[in-house]
């Protein structure tokens, strides 16, 4: 009998080796004249333990990790192929407590199955959420999307079921679906671990997003950082257009779905909606005003669902099991789960799905570890560069979208990047407003020329320049930034900056004050 | 207006030889010009496969899908992926965002620039190698993360990018 072995194609666990490790094990069973099936999984999300091979034994998967090239000779020494003792061995893979502890709902498949085959996916329970959707109506689909109270995950989180509720509503023709990957906040990756690791549940949520409202066709806007995330969508489209699930007739319907990646080129702005839009067309990313609506006067003018990759992603598993099981899931008015993805200096970074409601300290010391340099943590941005920095003493903060935006912050995509007690907030704050000064479209004034201008007063601040009076003029300068800019990033970029103002005045050579 | 004057007009430094098939361009724009939206994609295409987007594009792209020279000229400069000039013969990016910052990325950044001797957005009188800064890279979770031609690299060293530098410094010599 073959040996199947697993090793992941993602590109984190390829920029730690994989690709190496999965050369290795193929020439060290040729040279044992082992039968051996390698499939290229995506990766669990357990980042410190990756490069993780997994085995499938009768008992099921078994992993190994982290595995180098060194260690291949020895693991088939061991028997690993039949999940035998090594050092390495993390046990099965489903008992591993940091994954076995996580409510894997959008990412249920991510790191089990091969990305690319139909098959596999149709074995693990694809496809059952659009074989549902059509046998309902469009509104019908729209009700359960609204009654899983599904907000959109790319960060503003906007009710799902309200936008797709507009477009339903209008009879223009065409209509278009259109998946926001532009992931492009620092701290999070879970767009590209799902689009390398389950690109058909994407593929799945943008069909019954198009069976829904009458939409024929889809772009998905996938930013040019990520590769491997467009062979892997690519492969996919190619899989479902072959199978029948995607093109004239999808599943004999008589309903036509026809979907597209277009990449971009390199515009952080260009994961505001708007903007995605006007690149979409193939003009400058400048963001557009608000109203029209986007999901009544969208792309190339039409009726369009706009929603991030998670959002679309999770669509599969609400169809399936209804809109109340994934309700059922979160606290207040968050419902559902959340892909959290914890970055920067922490010692077992990863992906964490979880219902809404942990906490940012059990993320981050339970699940997390603490920090990677062993020193103490000393602040957490969530919510990527427009996110709040949080000092150590507000970790116990429940993560929902209300209760961030009610502590001056916000979840956003789902990124929590943490520091320890060598960062320098007046340095990361200079560094925001830099960072928005690059990316700005230059469409509002407060943003395009205000993120200059306050760049040059934290330099004047850490300069050790008129230090309160300049501390006033920013916070003046933010406050007209926020009310000013017409979309986030001129809007919310603020927030990193104001918050360290708060939070860490003594970095910019400020007195403490009392909060 | 030459293209060489263009370049200086932009500020761009370039070397004079700076050769494009002018055929191949126009079987570009021939083949994506019916899309919907098309400019974007075509130059994403005349990116990847030159590498750069020469100046002269401009008014064949321009006249092809009937806009002016100033809005193709507009788009092209409004994303950082289109380049107005070759870049080096290899292209080191790293990543300047805040988790690769938790992790020691301005460290890094200020050892590549006195390893490679040049700043971000510059390329070596040699021509061998050109800086990027890049802001994420998806690769969050095993910050630093740098790109050598290509490839992706987490928990980055300098270390292990000075080893990656002095091979391809020999495969250039």
């Amino acid at each position: 009998m073959s040996a199947t072995v697993y090793v992941p194609r993602d590109s984190s666990a390829v920029s730690l080796g994989a690709e190496a490790v999965a050369s290795a094990i193929t020439a060290e069973a040729r040279r044992c004249q082992l039968d051996l099936r390698m499939i290229r999984n995506g990766s669990r999300g357990l980042y410190w333990l990756e490069p993780m091979v997994e085995v499938a034994t009768p008992n099921g998967r078994v992993a190994y990790g982290p595995v180098t090239p060194a260690d291949v000779a020895g693991l088939l020494a061991a028997n690993f192929l039949t999940g035998g003792a090594h050092r390495l061995s993390l046990g099965p893979t489903d008992a591993i407590p940091l994954l076995q502890r996580q409510e894997r709902l959008t990412f249920a498949r991510v790191g089990i199955v091969d990305p690319v085959s139909l098959d596999d996916y149709m074995a693990h329970g694809g496809y059952r959420g659009l074989a549902r959707a059509l046998t309902l109506s469009g509104a019908a689909i729209v009700d359960e999307v609204t009654a899983s109270g599904l907000r959109g995950r790319g960060g503003a989180g906007f009710p799902t079921g309200i936008k797709w509720k507009t477009v339903l509503d209008q009879s223009s023709q065409p209509k278009y679906v259109v998946c926001n990957a532009d992931e492009g906040d620092s701290g999070t990756f879970s767009d590209r671990m799902l689009m390398e690791g389950d690109p058909f549940t994407l593929i799945e949520g943008m069909t019954i997003g198009a069976i829904a409202v009458g939409a024929t066709e889809g772009y998905i806007y996938l930013r040019s950082e990520y590769p491997d995330a467009l062979r892997a969508v690519n492969d996919a489209i190619t899989g479902a257009e072959k199978g029948g699930y995607l093109g004239p007739d999808v599943c004999g319907s008589g309903k036509a779905f026809r979907l597209e990646v277009r990449v971009g080129a390199g515009a952080y702005i260009c994961g505001e909606e708007t903007a995605m839009l006007e690149s979409l067309e193939g003009k400058r990313g400048m963001v557009r005003a608000k109203p029209p609506l986007p999901a009544i006067t969208g792309l190339f003018g039409q009726p369009s669902i706009i929603n991030n990759v998670i959002s679309l992603a999770s669509i599969p598993i609400i169809l399936e099991k209804g809109g109340q099981f994934y309700k059922d899931f979160g606290m207040g008015r968050s419902r559902g789960t959340i892909p959290l993805q914890l970055a920067g200096n922490i010692k077992r970074p990863g992906l964490i799905e979880k219902a809404f409601g942990i906490s940012l300290r059990e993320l981050i010391y339970d699940y997390g570890g603490g920090t990677a340099s062993g020193r103490p943590i000393r602040a957490v941005q969530a919510g990527g560069p427009l996110g709040a920095f949080f000092p150590e003493s507000m970790l116990d903060l429940p993560l929902d979208y209300e209760t961030l935006a009610a502590k001056g912050g916000m979840l956003g995509h789902g990124g929590i990047v943490v520091f320890d007690d060598t960062v320098d907030l007046a340095r990361m704050a200079r560094y925001a407003m830099e960072f928005c000064a690059i990316e700005s479209c230059g469409k509002c004034t407060p943003c395009r020329i205000g993120s200059t201008r306050a760049t040059e007063i934290i330099d004047a601040i850490i300069a050790g320049r008129d230090r309160e009076a300049n501390a006033a003029l920013l916070r003046d300068l933010c406050d007209t930034m926020t009310a000013g800019s017409l979309c986030a990033l001129g809007g919310l970029i603020p927030l990193p900056v104001t918050s360290a103002l708060k939070y860490f005045p003594e970095d910019f050579g400020l007195p403490k004050v009392s909060t | 207006m030459t293209s060489a004057a263009r370049s200086a007009t932009l500020g761009i430094v370039t070397e004079p030889n700076h050769s494009w098939d002018k055929a191949k361009l126009i079987a570009i724009i021939d083949e994506l010009k019916h899309r919907p939206g098309p400019l974007l994609v075509i130059l994403r295409r005349i990116q990847d496969e030159l590498g750069w987007v020469p100046a002269d594009a401009v008014p064949l792209i321009a006249s092809e899908l009937r806009l002016s020279r100033a809005e193709v000229h507009g788009v092209i400069s409004f994303y950082h992926d289109f380049k107005h000039a070759p870049l080096g013969l290899n292209i080191i990016k790293l990543c300047r965002a805040e988790s690769c910052q938790a992790m020691g990325a301005v460290a890094l950044a200020d050892h590549l620039k006195s390893r490679l001797g040049i700043d971000f957005g510059q390329t070596t009188s040699d021509h061998n190698f050109t800086l990027e800064a890049v802001y994420c890279l998806g690769n969050c979770a095993c910050s630093p993360a740098a790109v050598v031609n290509g490839e992706l690299i987490g928990r980055a060293t300098a270390d292990r990018l000075d080893q990656a530098i002095s091979e391809l410094e020999r495969i250039c010599r």
